[in-house]
């Protein structure tokens, strides 16, 4: 082909094809500029590696994907046809080394015959498919990842929505909007063009006395003038329930981004795709849609050919001679209405010369037409059903769908007058549609579809390479439905997705059966309409903002006091303070709160209110453990069981009055918590009885455990008598910190005296402040949650989800007394009694001491061996070097462990074996004595 | 006539224009009886009219599939087989359908392109890790392959994974099956297909159950909408459609059908050689032999048998991909669908005996149908054949809900499966 | 991304709801007395039809529980109204 600019202003850009520099115009897409300068070969099949040029002029271009390099940053895979052209761009074919022109792997082709459809599926058994994958896998792939590129997360989506979104700003689009502007509604008009006109920009025509583009134009600054919203550069690529439209908007200065739309009502204006012809040869390079032709011709300036052959079976395409004669072109044209038959071209790397029914013709450009296939995936994908219009030869929709308009092209309507007329109606316009000067004649075309058992080598799918002898292969090993032919062929599966072979595929395997095109039907259309990068569709959910931590209000103090953060049940807290490995700083911190005073901050730790007449049945009912027996001022330790009778959390009850009570939990549990207690307020008690109130993120909790605490307490004289009689164990009390409420609860994870207190949000810093200068002289110190974990596991206090599993019940835990005695309803009661609940050799908590220095590794598992195989019984689930203890401790969950206390068991950790002997759970104090001291 | 694929078969075709080969299955009408009708023409139907056929003789056979075989879940998975279990019963069943799976091509004749490339899951914190060197020491004891892996030989794995400081999710280290890996799934169905087909068994597309023939509260067989079929003994292998056939034969299941999502980014030269699965994330991915990047995660969260696309769980899928590996962000998202798939209490499978005397079941398996489709016929194939249950899935029958010896991965493992 | 209408604030986008269950599952009580087949059918039983269901949601950003009809196939939503009313 011997395309040329033949017109055009624009300024010149530089870029490189395979390392060749050339020139192309502001305002080119790398297609236009390639065509231009004269590159012919601009791709390799994905499969035979033979030369492809530039089929297409936008979407549907199934050969021309490129790697491109701009500012140093490579994008793979990009379709030239539809990347616009930037100074100093580095274009590059795929799938071919070193250059599309003088690609290596083109032998390939001599061995087609050998490899066809499916052939792998045949061979590639002995040894072993894995021996071969990698050398397929290298050859297989189009472009390369750059692995330095790492695109940033900078595009928010945009949500909106309106009355009428247009999808397609062609005549019938414009029409729409147009009409339902002026009927007051909300519109938005989106284009994956630059500028508005659709098939107004190539074809010369006049609407309401006008010329095309510049009518469109008018139409679109219309819209803006009444606040419509028009996209360019924007596509609508899916649709989702209840009338979601996805959009990818490319912007030039900023990042593309995703616009979400809900549309009351989605008119699908959005065109049609020329179909190629099928013939042997007709993927050689010079071979174009012939609307690529006229594209290339008005938009770019750029005529594809000196001698060019158009072939078509239908007018519109046909209409493409006049314009390409006054450009300057020799134009033959093929009427295949009349019975001409291409028999094939000539040119291995190019056209050189068509044959026509016997008759050579020496061309340099093959222009080919077999009609129109309206482009219905958005109504397809809504999941309308389409039916086979044999007066146009193409599938349009069929029943309508609610809340969707499909108009113009894509409805099957090719005349300019019948896509105005059906645009005006579909956006509800009332009055006249805009008038075209050219007359409503419908197409007139006479089917062209592949024809089996023809000579030759015809292409259907371009990009993966399937000819219609594959086809044919498919329907005689039975692959006939037309999705067993698209799996088995690959058929419509590469990036173009189908856009311009589909419709031949099916029509080839509708001839080979013998079935109607209808009853062969097409595949499903499935969203992305075109390739949508990945990060237009993640947005700026990366990084920190993917799954955001919570934080603490005392971060930054923390952080001043040399705090190294870890994240614990979605909360970013400090692990363990200062300099030191994490062993060194845990066993530091937890040796010292069992001696001195240990500062922690326990806000994430939910609070929970229930209030109300009905609140102590609903917090019965939620628990475990008996609360109604509870007095007010003290608390009680229990736990949240599933229906399932499984551990759900574990937590102390205030009962803070008769009808008001605050339930903590775990710092993960909160909005589980918070749901069950809503699910059975709403759905068991009168909810106008019962109040529920999520307190956790209101206030802060700081607590003082070990020897000193009282002391600590004393000296931040928060005005409660902090005596043993007047505040035991278990029980709170309210006092005073600068001016708000302060509870000081005697509750304790570590076993020693604990004091919690919890005061309003905004007055943690200072009451962080205040303990820690009042513990100055206690040798107080801010601990982590590490060393907390420690401390809890001394005293077998065990950490839901961690010390037990999904299948844990209370009694496991040697929990026995409600599930043996209680009498009332409560959540997961009759599930304590099935029979695996029954069995006795359920997993149960227990400790481990083993002998020397070296702590159990955690996930460990005890076994034991039945038959002489080796068989788990549990596994290790929390183990530390207890530094009060001066040994090893751990906490397991061994099968029929409560009955082994005393026995040595076997486990094994990464094959190493390992012995232990089993242990009540709880090392340290056994009596409780610490509490109190 | 080619009825033997061989690379040999292949060069003799290629020489006179592949005009020989035989069709990979006939286009069967149904008989009026068979000792055997399956209805599911997916995987687990198409296996289990295999293993019928191959391992008890059982050849008067009929799969009955209401649209195109292998058209289902089979065809719409993101296929990676693994047997990364924990709990004894589990182990047992997905290693019996890996070991299957390794002599699978060559037992079929038919490349179903099983690639043991190996699946790393990846933990992000200490405490993940004693998880992960939980479910490691169980795998090795209950003797499938399983390393615990450091951060260096992850990264050595995945060299593209996000090393970067701001990693929401960093990498600690992960659990490693080297055996695991993925396979071509429509080659799975077709193999089945075809091998089954060569046993006489006859595979009936666009065959659409209508009601259970029941007798003398037995299931006798099967009304369609290519006439009635009366069946010795029938068994449901339809995954998301469980719960319609069951209530057509009068009874429920413990299943909710949801919308499972899938897409493939456009094919690029190999840049990642493993199957990954990030905890953190949910995001799990690995590279097609064609180049794409298929990536998938968790399930949609309303029930449904719409089978199609949803924007929330698409972007949560992606966005976990371009965390694990920002580079990723270059590419673009080709192809997207949905399998309905059919999920359990438990999230393990239900093979036995139904509520309908005859009628047998083979469904729940949720999101990890693929991985288990040999053992999965195999194992319901023993059932029918013998009337009882096979040692390996027993402990899946249905009864499991009410004695509450449920076998629920994540309970043991803390890992979603 | 579907919409559901929540009886208190009206049309939301689906990610602001949480699956509650089917509708009409009464809880067997008391324990004592609920046969293994009774509570097993209770926890772990479901219809889930194909096509028109009624279901119980929660709009997780208001709370409040609420009875819906939809079909899981096509996705329409038919009607929805809170747990203390009555089906309009």
């Amino acid at each position: 082909m011997t395309a040329r600019r033949i017109s055009g202003s624009g300024a010149s850009l530089s870029f490189s094809f395979d390392g060749r520099p050339l020139q192309g115009r502001a305002g080119d897409t790398i297609a236009s500029a390639l065509l231009a300068s004269g590159v012919r070969i601009v791709g390799r099949g994905f499969k035979y590696h033979r030369p492809r040029g530039i089929y297409g002029h936008w979407t549907e271009e199934p050969n021309a994907l490129v790697d491109v390099t701009r500012d140093g940053r490579t994008t793979p895979n990009l379709r030239a046809t539809t990347e616009w052209l930037t100074e100093g761009m580095i274009v590059r074919s795929v799938n071919a080394a070193p250059t599309a022109e003088t690609d290596r792997s083109r032998y390939l082709d001599r061995f087609a015959r050998f490899i066809p459809a499916g052939f792998y599926y045949k061979t590639f058994l002995w040894p072993d498919w894995h021996r071969f994958e990698p050398s397929i896998r290298a050859m297989a792939g189009l472009g390369r990842l750059d692995p330095d590129h790492e695109p940033p997360a900078d595009a928010a989506p945009v949500n909106a929505r309106c009355d009428i979104l247009v999808v397609g700003a062609g005549p019938a689009g414009l029409a729409a909007a147009l009409a339902a502007s002026r009927a007051g509604r909300s519109v938005m008009l989106v284009d994956d063009r630059p500028e508005p006109g659709g098939s107004l920009l190539w074809n010369e025509t006049e609407v309401d006395g006008v010329g095309g583009a510049e009518w469109a134009g008018a139409v679109a600054r219309e819209l803006r003038d009444r606040g419509q919203r028009v996209l360019p550069d924007t596509t609508a690529f899916g649709v989702f329930d209840h009338n979601l439209v996805a959009l990818w908007e490319r912007r030039h200065d900023q990042p593309d981004r995703q616009w979400r739309v809900r549309a009351k009502t989605v008119v699908v204006a959005a065109g049609s795709i020329e179909r190629p012809l099928v013939f042997p040869d007709n993927d050689r390079p010079g071979v174009m849609s012939a609307e690529a032709a006229l594209v290339y011709l008005k938009l770019h300036g750029v005529l594809v050919g000196e001698r060019i052959v158009l072939a078509a079976n239908n007018d519109r395409a046909l209409a493409a001679a006049e314009p390409l004669r006054a450009a300057g072109a020799a134009v033959t044209v093929a009427d295949l209405r009349e019975g001409p038959v291409i028999d094939g071209v000539h040119g291995a790397s190019g056209v050189e010369a068509v044959t026509i029914s016997g008759r050579r013709m020496e061309a340099d450009c093959l222009l080919v037409s077999g009609g129109f296939t309206p482009t219905v995936h958005l109504f397809c994908q809504a999941k309308g059903r389409l039916r086979y219009d044999d007066r146009i030869a193409a599938f349009v929709p069929g029943e309508p769908l609610p809340g969707m308009a499909v108009a113009g092209a894509a409805n099957g309507a090719f005349s300019l007058q019948e896509a105005l007329d059906q645009g005006h109606a579909a956006g509800g316009g009332n009055g006249v549609a805009p008038r075209a000067a050219a007359s409503g004649a419908p197409l007139s075309i006479k089917p062209a579809w592949p024809r089996p058992g023809s000579k030759g080598r015809q292409w259907i799918d371009f990009q993966n390479d399937v000819t219609v002898k594959d086809v044919e292969l498919a329907a005689r090993e039975n692959f006939r439905s037309v999705e067993h032919l698209k799996r088995y062929t690959t058929l419509g599966m590469a990036t173009d997705q189908g856009k311009t072979s589909n419709m031949n595929g099916l029509a080839a395997m509708a001839a080979i059966t013998g079935r109607t095109i209808e009853a062969t039907g097409t595949t499903t259309y499935r969203p992305p309409f075109v390739p949508v990068p990945f990060t237009v569709i993640a947005g700026r959910r990366r990084g920190e903002l993917f799954n955001p931590v919570r934080r603490l209000v005392l971060e930054a103090e923390h952080r001043a006091a040399g705090a190294v953060f870890r994240e614990y049940g979605g909360w970013l807290r400090p692990a363990w303070y200062g300099p030191g490995s994490a062993f060194e700083a845990t066993l530091r911190e937890a040796k010292q709160a069992r001696e001195t005073v240990a500062i922690f901050d326990g806000s994430p730790l939910g609070k929970i209110e229930v209030m109300g007449p009905q609140a102590t049945d609903l917090v019965d009912y939620n628990s475990y453990n008996t609360l109604s027996t509870l007095k007010p001022g003290r608390f009680r330790y229990g736990f949240m069981l599933t229906e399932s009778g499984v551990v759900y959390d574990d937590g102390v009850t205030a009962r803070i009055a008769d009808d008001h009570y605050l339930v903590s939990c775990s710092s993960g549990h909160v909005p589980g918590v918070m749901a069950r207690l809503e699910e059975w307020r709403q759905d068991r008690f009168d909810p106008a009885k019962i109040a529920i109130h999520n307190s956790t993120a209101g206030l802060a909790t700081l607590t003082a455990t070990g020897p000193r605490s009282r002391r600590l307490l004393e000296a931040l004289a928060l005005g409660v008598d902090l005596s043993d009689e007047a505040l035991p164990h278990m029980a709170f009390a309210d006092g005073v910190f600068d001016g708000a409420t302060a509870r000081i609860a005697r509750v304790s994870f570590t076993g020693d005296r604990s004091y919690e207190i919890t005061v309003p949000a905004s007055k943690a810093p200072a009451l962080f402040a205040a303990m820690v200068e009042a513990g100055r002289p206690l040798d107080a110190f801010p601990m982590g949650s590490e060393a907390l974990l420690l401390l809890r596991a001394e005293k077998g206090f065990l950490i839901a989800g961690k010390d037990t599993d999904g299948t844990t019940m209370p009694h496991d835990l040697g929990v026995r007394g409600p599930r043996d005695r209680r009498a009332g309803e409560y959540v997961g009661k009759r599930s304590l009694f099935t029979d695996d609940a029954m069995r006795d050799d359920r997993q149960q908590l227990v400790g481990l001491s083993v002998e020397g220095e070296t702590p159990l590794p955690t996930g460990a598992h005890a076994v034991d061996r039945i038959e002489g195989r080796r068989r788990s019984i549990g596994f290790v689930t929390s183990s530390y070097w207890s530094p009060t203890l001066g040994r090893p401790i751990a906490l397991a969950l061994i099968r029929r462990g409560l009955g082994r206390i005393g026995e040595t068991i076997e486990l094994v950790h990464l094959g190493r074996p390992l012995k232990a002997s089993v242990t009540p759970p709880c090392a340290l104090d056994p009596e409780g004595a610490r509490l109190n001291a | 006539m080619s009825g033997r694929y061989s690379a040999f078969a292949l060069l003799r075709e290629g020489l006179r224009g592949h005009t020989g080969w035989k069709p990979a299955w006939r286009m069967a009408e149904p008989k009026k009886e068979y000792d055997v009708v399956i209805v599911g023409g997916g995987g687990h139907g198409l296996a289990t009219a295999y293993y019928l056929a191959k391992n008890h003789g059982i050849r008067n056979v009929a799969v009955i599939e209401k649209s195109w075989l292998g058209g289902g879940n089979t065809g719409r998975n993101t296929t990676t087989i693994r047997s990364n279990y924990f709990y004894p019963e589990s182990v047992a069943l997905y290693d019996f359908a890996l070991k299957l799976y390794e002599g699978l091509g060559r037992e079929l004749n038919y490349n179903i392109m099983f690639s043991q490339r190996g699946v790393v899951t990846v933990a992000h914190s200490d405490a993940e890790m004693e998880i992960a060197a939980r479910i490691v020491n169980a795998m090795q004891i209950n003797g499938a392959d399983a390393e615990l892996l450091g951060p260096g030989e992850v990264f050595e794995r995945i060299p593209l994974a996000n090393a970067g400081p701001k990693a929401r999710y960093p990498v600690f280290g992960g659990v490693w099956q080297g055996r695991a890996g993925v396979a071509r799934h429509d080659a799975v169905a077709w193999g089945y297909a075809r091998a089954a087909d060569g046993f006489g068994v006859d595979i009936v597309q666009d065959c659409e159950v209508e009601g259970f023939l029941v007798e003398n509260g037995r299931c006798a067989g099967v009304e369609t909408s290519k006439g009635t079929i009366r069946a010795g003994a029938m068994a449901l292998a339809v995954a998301g459609h469980s719960s319609v056939l069951a209530a057509k034969a009068g009874f429920d299941l413990p299943i909710r059908s949801y919308s499972l999502q899938a897409m493939v980014s456009e094919p690029v030269k190999p840049c990642l050689d493993t199957v990954v699965l990030y905890l953190g994330t949910g995001t799990y991915l690995f590279q097609s032999d064609k180049g794409e990047i298929v990536v998938g995660g968790g399930i949609d969260r309303v029930p449904s048998y719409a089978q199609r696309g949803n924007p929330p769980a698409q972007q949560t899928i992606i966005s976990g991909m371009l965390e694990m590996f920002p580079s990723f962000g270059q590419l673009k998202m080709l192809r997207q669908w949905a399998g309905n798939v059919d999920v359990v209490p438990d999230s393990s499978p239900i093979i036995g005996p139904s509520p309908l005397p005859g009628l047998y079941l083979n469904c729940g398996w949720g999101t990890g149908g693929f991985k288990s489709i040999p053992a999965g016929g195999w194992l319901t194939a023993h059932l029918i054949a013998k009337g009882d249950h096979h040692e390996i899935s027993r402990p899946f029958d249905l009864d499991r809900f009410a004695t509450g010896r449920l076998i629920d991965e994540a309970a043991g493992s803390g890992i979603a499966h | 991304m579907q919409l559901f209408p929540c009886p208190f604030c009206g049309p939301r986008d689906e990610t602001e709801f949480h699956f509650g269950g089917e509708a009409g599952k009464v809880r067997p009580e008391p324990a004592g007395e609920v046969s293994p087949a009774a509570w097993s059918r209770y926890l772990h039983r479901n219809a889930n039809p194909r096509g028109a269901t009624r279901e119980i949601w929660v709009h997780l950003t208001c709370g409040e529980f609420f009875l819906m009809e939809r079909d899981t196939v096509t996705h329409a939503v038919a009607a929805s109204w809170s747990l203390r009313k009555e089906e309009p």
